[in-house]
């Protein structure tokens, strides 16, 4: 009964080592490789073309491959006017950065600040005022989706061309007005031109859009501003 | 009651005037930096092709303005996207597209290899880069992060949220773990995990309870599906526990969906 169990137990053990050089060894794989080889030889030498005349024997350079800078990233400063609804018209001004993923999207971050003028109620009002000093302070920030719609050249005068693209922008954000901050949609248009490879002029139009209910009644503002600013290509 | 927005208004002031300067300060060290850069190394390359094609400015649609005949050499000054700014040995320079890049040589005569920010880029990267919107606990929600990862399926990642709502408004800024089922799939499956803070700032009523920063830690899953080129759309579903110093924990809901690149 005993020598039974272990009969048993054997073939149990050996069936499955049957199967052990189906399996792919890392050291199987080598010795097969190095079994194959000294053939392929053999067959080269015999039924072939005729053995090659000069033995090149040049010893392979060892080429290190450089970085290569990417200069996908924009990073700059503008500065302009900003039509505040209901609340005339400020300077504005901002840092922006933008990132170009291909040659025609890019996204671009933009924090900007102005300060809001007074209404006209509170201009013939006299001495009301509905905000204090701090709360005119009109601080936003933006994350948009930039698309370089008509990239092309500009031409100044005979042997001045310079690059140049008109850009769409469209994205989200949120802006600090009147003691509360606002989620904003912001849109709008832009110029850029290329002087030298890395500088890049801008013209843009934007429009911040948010719902405000600062004077009484909930309603959608736009806040226009057109901008000029410079930004370094790096 | 707005006296106290008044005074919190005062850091956000100073941080843009701070994040101005930096920006002043980058540019004036770019400007020093670009002449300092001139001797520097550059990549040399061979053309294989019959030729290949210099185009006056970094897109399909400018004019082809050179052609480097094959066995001359190039140097590659800089990438910008898709367009590599190369030099020839005659000292002429122009853009050259990334494809036309990969035909030429290097020294040893191996082929140049670009990362061209296609699917096989989609599926193994090392950075990512994304905005998404979306729904914080029936807040508005602006967010963005930043992925770095270890391989192919684990990142990790930054996010920094800011939401908007009726009763209070507040930023989160989130540091974890994202595990991507198959970065093969062009739509996949991933999962996420991590800690953070929640600032809150709730609005003034009768009563104005005062700021608050607690830890958080969140779980989250969600979906990415590759678009074109280096884009991929992503919808992300978290929940925050909140590690209040009231009696009980918060949880907070998170759905969000963006728009992000991989480079």
């Amino acid at each position: 009964m005993e020598t039974r169990a272990r009969v048993l137990l054997l073939t149990a053990l050996l069936l499955p080592l049957t199967g052990c050089a189906s399996l792919h060894w890392p050291w199987s794989k080598d010795r097969q490789a190095a079994a194959e080889e000294p053939v392929a030889v053999e067959t080269d030498e015999t039924a072939s073309a005729p053995p090659s005349v000069i033995e090149p024997e040049v010893a392979r350079r060892k080429v290190k491959v450089a970085k290569i800078d990417s200069e996908n990233i924009e990073i700059g400063a503008y500065f302009g006017a900003l039509s505040i609804e209901d609340f005339g018209t400020g300077n504005v001004y901002g840092v922006r950065a933008a990132y170009h993923v291909t040659e025609d999207f890019f996204f671009e971050a933009n924090v900007g600040k102005s300060k809001a003028g007074e209404t006209s109620y509170e201009t013939l009002g006299g001495d009301v005022q509905l905000l204090t000093d701090a709360e005119r302070r009109f601080t936003y920030y933006s994350l948009s989706l930039g698309y370089n719609l008509f990239p092309g050249e500009v031409y100044i005068g005979r042997g001045l061309a310079m690059n140049s693209a008109l850009y769409l922008l469209g994205g989200i954000g949120s802006t600090k007005f009147a003691g509360d901050q606002h989620f904003t949609v912001n849109f709008g248009a832009g110029y850029r031109v290329l002087p030298t490879d890395w500088l890049a002029i801008h013209i843009d139009v934007q429009d911040l859009v948010f719902q405000s209910d600062l004077l009484g009644k909930d309603k959608l503002t736009n806040n226009i501003g057109a901008y000029i600013g410079a930004t370094a290509f790096f | 009651m707005l006296s106290i927005s008044t005074i919190r208004s005062i850091p956000l002031f100073r941080s843009t005037s701070a994040l101005v300067a930096t920006a002043l300060l980058t540019l004036a060290g770019f400007a020093a930096g670009v002449t300092r850069g001139a001797d520097k190394e550059l990549q040399q390359l061979f053309i294989a092709e019959p030729y290949l094609e210099l185009h006056e400015g970094p897109g399909r649609g400018y004019a082809v303005t050179q052609v480097v005949p094959r066995g001359d050499a190039i140097d590659v000054l800089y990438r910008r996207t898709e367009w590599f700014r190369v030099r020839t040995q005659r000292g002429v320079e122009g853009w050259a597209y990334q494809r036309d890049m990969t035909r030429t040589l290097l020294a040893d005569g191996t082929a140049f290899s670009v990362d061209l920010g296609d699917r096989a880029g989609y599926t193994s990267h090392k950075w990512e880069l994304g905005v998404s919107g979306g729904d914080f606990s029936g807040a508005t929600l602006i967010s963005m992060y930043l992925s770095r990862a270890f391989n192919e399926q684990l990142a990790l990642e930054v996010t920094a949220s800011q939401y908007l709502g009726n009763a209070s408004n507040g930023y989160t800024l989130d540091v974890g773990l994202t595990h991507v089922f198959r970065p093969d799939w062009r739509l996949s499956p991933f999962v996420s995990l991590g800690t953070g803070f929640l600032h809150v700032q709730p609005k003034g009523t009768l009563v104005l309870p005062e700021d608050r920063s607690d830890q958080t830690a969140y779980v989250g899953a969600g979906l990415r599906y590759y678009w074109t080129r280096r884009f991929f759309i992503r919808g992300e579903y978290r929940t925050h526990y909140v590690f209040t110093s009231r009696n009980e924990n918060e949880e907070i809901d998170e759905w969000k969906l963006g728009l992000a690149f991989f480079f």
